[in-house]
């Protein structure tokens, strides 16, 4: 019975599809995270272009290209590429952005010389390094106590369980590390050590994803999940649930889309990502532009409210009462469109700043409590 | 084919000239890019030039360079100002920001790119060129499209030299002078994007992030004025890419970008070891000289303390003492201090002991070991 729903769910290509997808996108955004926070994002870029040059390497060397040997054989070029940057910059006679860009480039190169000069025939050809090809995942299966379990779904699930297991393991010192280097390492944590850990991680996904996605697309499940999710919230652990849920989501929508438009399957999927990005950057809760939007208009709102029982306070009582705290005298003297002006004497009226008596506009208790404060503040007690 | 009959080919000669050309753009422009530390924008403007090539190739309906490199001069500035966007309004960083438009750009290129494919368009072929570059494809069509590309741009960087440069290196100056620097800045960006239009023919969309970067780099460690770093970087470009273009002209399966790439890496390497003033092999040779003239400083102080401590100026000191001295052979800084005609050599007197040789100061070696001290001791007042 089990056994054979297990058959149902590993031969059913569409879930196959969608799962692998998701497992990317959650492998990815669980090291993506700290990358985004520590603002090391391109790093991602230029290792997912260079394992290229050790998948192709590992390739000539033992013909395979899977398997946990192979994979950490490749992901060490990733390794190289950050460690090559890192020499350079070390030198001070290149800058940072400048090193990262000029190393990932050449290893990109070779790796594309050699797949053309030795590897043309294999199913490594210059196109799908860069497009994946997750559409094609269910056809490579391993069998697994008599099931045939896509290989894509072995490699990637066992290495988002990896990069769990590490971040889990180690997630105060990568928290601290992450937020505060320098006192991580003065309580002897050795940040760098933990950070090219990550590296290595990051390395890993890139090759067991390239078969998925490709070298370039495999960014985007790196960088923007996370990215959005440091849009929606302030809390680390909200930020790895987030990039979980944006990918699954982007991995189903994407997919579905794909189908409908005959289109790539990882490209929509990484798309998808994008979507999500703008739409937390959009409606965000707290950072989107639709909040900042609403806060700035409530605090202009509040700024003429006060604005105004200043200016009532200001005239109260004085020989110009009659002039000053009218509405029209808002109109010219303190330069307020008429729509301005009558909004803000309605709001006032409603939050009981004021009164109107007749023409004039008077301050109530409240809203004289307020001008004080504003114009001397803590010298007074309300009563 | 020997490299003569390869020189005499059509082919080659178009391929050569449209790297040149690719060359002294990215070059140019890319000296401005390093400098202002935005090296990876020319990676996220080339990625991000792919949906606006095969917006071109849908629009036009084939694959005709003029619309193509258009839509892609237009993605990679709307990917640029996404990015702007991005790092003003949102609390993403920079990096952050660049990875988000490169990526999702590049997906949308990528949606697209199997959309037309999937459209079973007959001259579709030509579209995955774009990826990696298909210089041997070049039409002389092409080539007056990106020369006149590559003049617009060079023009540009003509006229507005002064405010470029500026702006390059003292932004903050610059606002203050009434510069608009926004538009300055975005005016380079856009012209970065100009030098990937003009590359996805020869290196393809991925492969433009060192292009801009590489010639840059190598011109730096031969110069500190920008005037002679724009030329040698303009140089590095057309030599480097007529490199590659000549070595993927020899063989079959030897793309033209990733070879243009690697010779441009190559004449980095070179830079960075050998370049005067900046590279190792001058900062080595300068750190054994500095090495060689303290030891010798030293030596020669340590005769000139021994022989006013015996009140002989002419007190010949053993060399094992000397040794002793400074725990070291010392016996090639005494060659050195000898040929300078500041010590002299002196075999030890017939029935001496001691069996090794004698050294002692002259006269010019007195004067100089005095030097030596007064500078010290107005150094350390």
């Amino acid at each position: 019975m089990i056994t054979s729903l297990l058959d149902t769910f590993f031969n059913d290509i569409d879930l196959m599809i969608m799962l692998v997808g998701a497992l990317v996108g959650i492998a990815s955004s669980l090291v993506g995270t700290f990358l985004v926070l520590r603002g090391s994002s391109m790093l991602s870029d230029a290792i997912g272009h260079s394992i290229v040059f050790g998948i192709i390497l590992v390739w000539l060397i033992t013909h395979q290209t899977s398997g946990p040997w192979q994979i950490l054989g490749a992901a060490l070029t990733g390794l190289l590429t950050v460690f090559l940057s890192e020499l350079l910059i070390n030198t001070r006679k290149v800058k940072a952005d400048a090193a990262i860009g000029l190393v990932f480039p050449v290893l990109f190169s070779l790796g594309i010389l050699l797949i053309n000069l030795y590897a043309s025939d294999v199913h490594i050809d210059a196109h799908t390094v860069l497009l994946g090809e997750i559409g094609f995942v269910w056809l490579d299966t391993l069998s697994i106590a008599g099931h045939d379990v896509p290989r894509a779904i072995v490699t990637m699930g066992s290495m988002t369980l990896i990069n769990a297991a590490f971040i889990g393991l180690f997630y105060k010192e990568l928290k601290l590390a992450t937020f505060d280097a320098p006192l991580a390492k003065a309580l002897g944590f050795a940040p760098g050590i933990l950070f090219y850990a990550l590296l290595l991680l990051t390395s890993g996904t890139a090759v067991a994803a390239f078969d998925a996605v490709g070298a370039v697309l495999f960014v985007a499940f790196v960088i923007v999940p996370p990215s959005a999710a440091y849009l929606l919230t302030d809390r680390l652990w909200l930020m790895f649930l987030y990039g979980a849920l944006i990918s699954v989501t982007s991995s189903i929508s994407g997919y579905y889309m794909a189908v409908w438009w005959d289109v790539s399957i990882g490209g929509m999927m990484a798309v998808m990502t994008g979507v999500f990005l703008s739409l937390a950057f959009l409606f965000g809760p707290r950072y989107g532009m639709a909040a900042q939007w609403l806060r700035r208009r409530q605090q202009r709102a509040l700024n003429d409210s006060r604005t105004l029982a200043v200016h009532l306070y200001n005239h109260e009582g004085g020989p110009e009462q009659d002039v000053e705290n009218v509405t029209q005298a808002l109109r010219e003297h303190l330069l307020w469109s008429s729509v301005r002006a009558n909004r803000v004497v309605e709001r006032s009226c409603q939050r009981q700043l004021i009164t109107l008596q007749g023409e004039r506009l008077a301050l109530t208790e409240t809203g004289r409590y307020l001008a004080r404060e504003i114009l001397e503040p803590g010298q007074h007690n309300h009563r | 084919m020997t490299l003569l009959s390869l020189l005499g080919d059509y082919t080659l000669q178009k391929v050569a000239i449209g790297a040149a050309l690719l060359g002294l753009i990215s070059g140019v422009l890319g000296s401005f890019a390093v400098l202002r530390k935005q090296s990876l924008l020319g990676d996220t403007l080339s990625h991000a030039a792919l949906p606006g090539v095969c917006l071109g190739f849908i629009i036009a309906g084939g694959r005709e360079l003029g619309s193509i490199l258009t839509g892609a001069l237009m993605t990679g500035t709307l990917a640029a100002l996404t990015m702007l966007l991005l790092t003003r309004m949102s609390r993403l960083k920079t990096d952050a920001a660049l990875g988000v438009a490169l990526s999702v750009f590049f997906a949308v290129g990528v949606v697209l790119l199997t959309y037309i494919q999937g459209g079973n368009n007959a001259s579709q072929g030509g579209l995955d060129s774009f990826l990696f570059g298909q210089a041997a494809a070049t039409l002389t069509s092409d080539l007056w499209v990106m020369a006149t590309i590559t003049a617009i741009a060079l023009a540009l960087v003509t006229v507005l030299w002064k405010e470029f440069k500026l702006v390059s290196f003292d932004p903050e100056f610059a606002a203050c002078s009434g510069l608009p620097v926004v538009l300055l800045e975005a005016t380079m960006t856009v012209m970065i994007a100009l030098a990937v239009v003009v590359g996805l023919q020869m290196v393809g969309v991925v492969l433009m992030a060192a292009m801009i970067i590489a010639p840059a780099v190598a011109a730096r460690q031969w110069t500190k004025r920008l005037e002679h770093m724009v030329l040698l970087a303009a140089a590095f470009g057309i030599v480097g890419g007529m490199c590659g273009a000549v070595i993927s002209a020899m063989g079959p399966g030897l793309a033209t970008g990733p070879l243009i790439i690697l010779s441009l890496s190559l004449i980095v390497v070179v830079s960075l070891l050998l370049a005067p003033g900046r590279g190792f092999a001058w900062e080595l040779y300068k750190l054994r000289r500095d090495r060689r003239t303290l030891r010798t400083q030293q030596v020669l102080t340590t005769l000139y303390r021994l022989a006013q401590h015996h009140r002989d100026p002419a007190f010949r000191s053993d060399q094992g003492m000397v040794d002793a001295y400074h725990g070291t052979n010392t016996r090639s800084a005494l060659q050195y201090l000898a040929g300078k005609g500041w010590v002299r050599f002196e075999s030890p007197h017939a029935g001496d002991p001691a069996t090794q040789p004698h050294w002692a100061l002259t006269e010019s070696g007195r004067h100089e070991a005095e030097r030596i001290l007064t500078d010290l001791e107005g150094a350390s007042r």
